[in-house]
């Protein structure tokens, strides 16, 4: 075993474990916690896999952006001194008979599948290729992303907006 | 079958960041387990209170939070997203050309029209002025 | 491990982390573990992306990651506020108190 797969089953066991932990976990916060190490977890995944710059942003916008959101929203909508942060298990045979079913099928399919097609790639450096891309054949998705970030953050500065108190 | 092995260059250039990281939670694990066995362990009270300088904290700090704090967070993501999308673009745009420069510019004047309305809107006051008027 | 192993290891990877978001949302009620849950799944998808994109050789489907990342950034923005604005009016965060459009 060399260290490129030593790294990759470390780096699953991470992702794996931390995101059952958010499944499970009693409290909110651990949920949370939890869910910074999946991410950090999918970002080493990605630099592997030779994904670069994907590694950096999905650092950036996920455990800088999108984690600090989630903790505002569950500071802003728990009293956290009540310590009322548990939320039931619900619905558990179904659930979990249904999702064994789900993994089995998708599993069969990607490991009978034969994944060939392309010339195949060995990962270095991406920044200037997606630029490229960008500046290129994805130039009109690349300026709607924009106009769906100002849409975003109207709509929700609004709903969040408190009403006068008459 | 296809996908080349890695280069040499992408793993080792790469690698760096696993010697910080593997270097990051050594320093903290030995330095805790080193601390729990050498120091001493006297519990009072007065040590578990929050420091505030010298002040006597009043009530818990786990209170809810001021609604105001979301606005910022959500202003921070947005620009955070729009820094991601520009950093391809700075690297690339001087070798296409003026056309990809304003394509950039277009990018940018887009949000900073979401700039203007939350300033216009008072979501950046921590007063707004009209609850300053009621 | 060869260049293939490391495709479908990745791809098997990203099924299970694509299910435990699955048993998250069937299992939990509160509304924020289930939107944490839906935050897995997309992590799970995005990484069978990138996975394609070393088998196949080019980096569309990484671009196709990022739009992936803006669109769950505007889903986060959007979805926190309106958890947070039903939180104002019911006081509650349980998935079925949430009935008003059902019928």
């Amino acid at each position: 075993m060399n260290a490129e797969a030593a790294v990759f089953y470390v780096l699953a066991a991470i992702t794996v474990g931390s995101a059952a932990v958010v499944v499970l976990a009693r409290s909110l916060i651990y949920s949370a916690f939890a869910l910074l190490f999946t991410f950090v977890g999918v970002a080493g995944l990605y630099l592997l896999l030779g994904a670069d710059f994907l590694a950096a942003t999905q650092l950036l916008i996920y455990v800088g952006g999108i984690l600090v959101l989630l903790l505002f929203g569950v500071m802003l909508t728990h009293k956290l001194y009540d310590l009322d942060l548990r939320s039931e298990v619900t619905q558990f045979l179904p659930g979990v008979i249904v999702s064994i079913g789900l993994f089995a099928v998708l599993a069969l399919t990607a490991w009978r599948t034969d994944w060939a097609g392309g010339d195949g790639r060995a990962p270095a450096a991406t920044t200037r290729e997606i630029g490229q891309l960008f500046m290129g054949r994805y130039l009109l998705p690349f300026e709607a992303a924009s106009i769906l970030l100002l849409v975003a953050l109207m709509g929700a500065a609004m709903i969040v907006r408190r009403k006068r108190s008459a | 079958m296809p996908s080349a092995a890695p280069s040499a260059s992408y793993l080792t250039s790469h690698s760096a960041i696993l010697a910080f990281l593997l270097v990051v939670v050594g320093f903290v694990a030995v330095n805790l387990v080193l601390w729990k066995i050498i120091r001493p362990s006297r519990f009072s009270e007065e040590k578990l209170t929050t420091y505030e300088c010298g002040e006597n904290p009043t009530g818990s700090a786990w209170i809810q939070f001021n609604i105001r704090f979301y606005v910022f967070a959500l202003l921070f993501i947005i620009f955070d997203v729009e820094a991601v999308f520009l950093l391809p673009w700075a690297v690339v745009f001087r070798e296409i050309g003026p056309l990809a420069f304003l394509e950039g510019l277009v990018f940018i004047a887009i949000l900073a029209i979401a700039l203007a309305y939350v300033w216009r809107k008072g979501d950046l006051e921590w007063v707004r002025t009209e609850d300053r008027q009621v | 491990m060869s260049p293939d192993r490391i495709v479908q290891s990745a791809l098997l990877l990203s099924l299970a982390l694509f299910v435990v978001g699955v048993v998250g949302v069937f299992l939990r009620r509160n509304v924020i573990t289930v939107f944490m849950c839906v935050e897995l799944m997309l992590n799970a998808v995005n990484l069978s992306f990138v996975a394609f994109s070393r088998a196949l050789g080019t980096l569309d489907a990484q671009v196709l990651v990022f739009f992936v990342l803006t669109v769950a950034a505007a889903e986060a923005a959007v979805g926190l506020a309106i958890i947070i604005a039903i939180h104002r009016h019911r006081d509650t965060l349980d998935l079925d108190a949430f009935n008003l459009m059902k019928w």
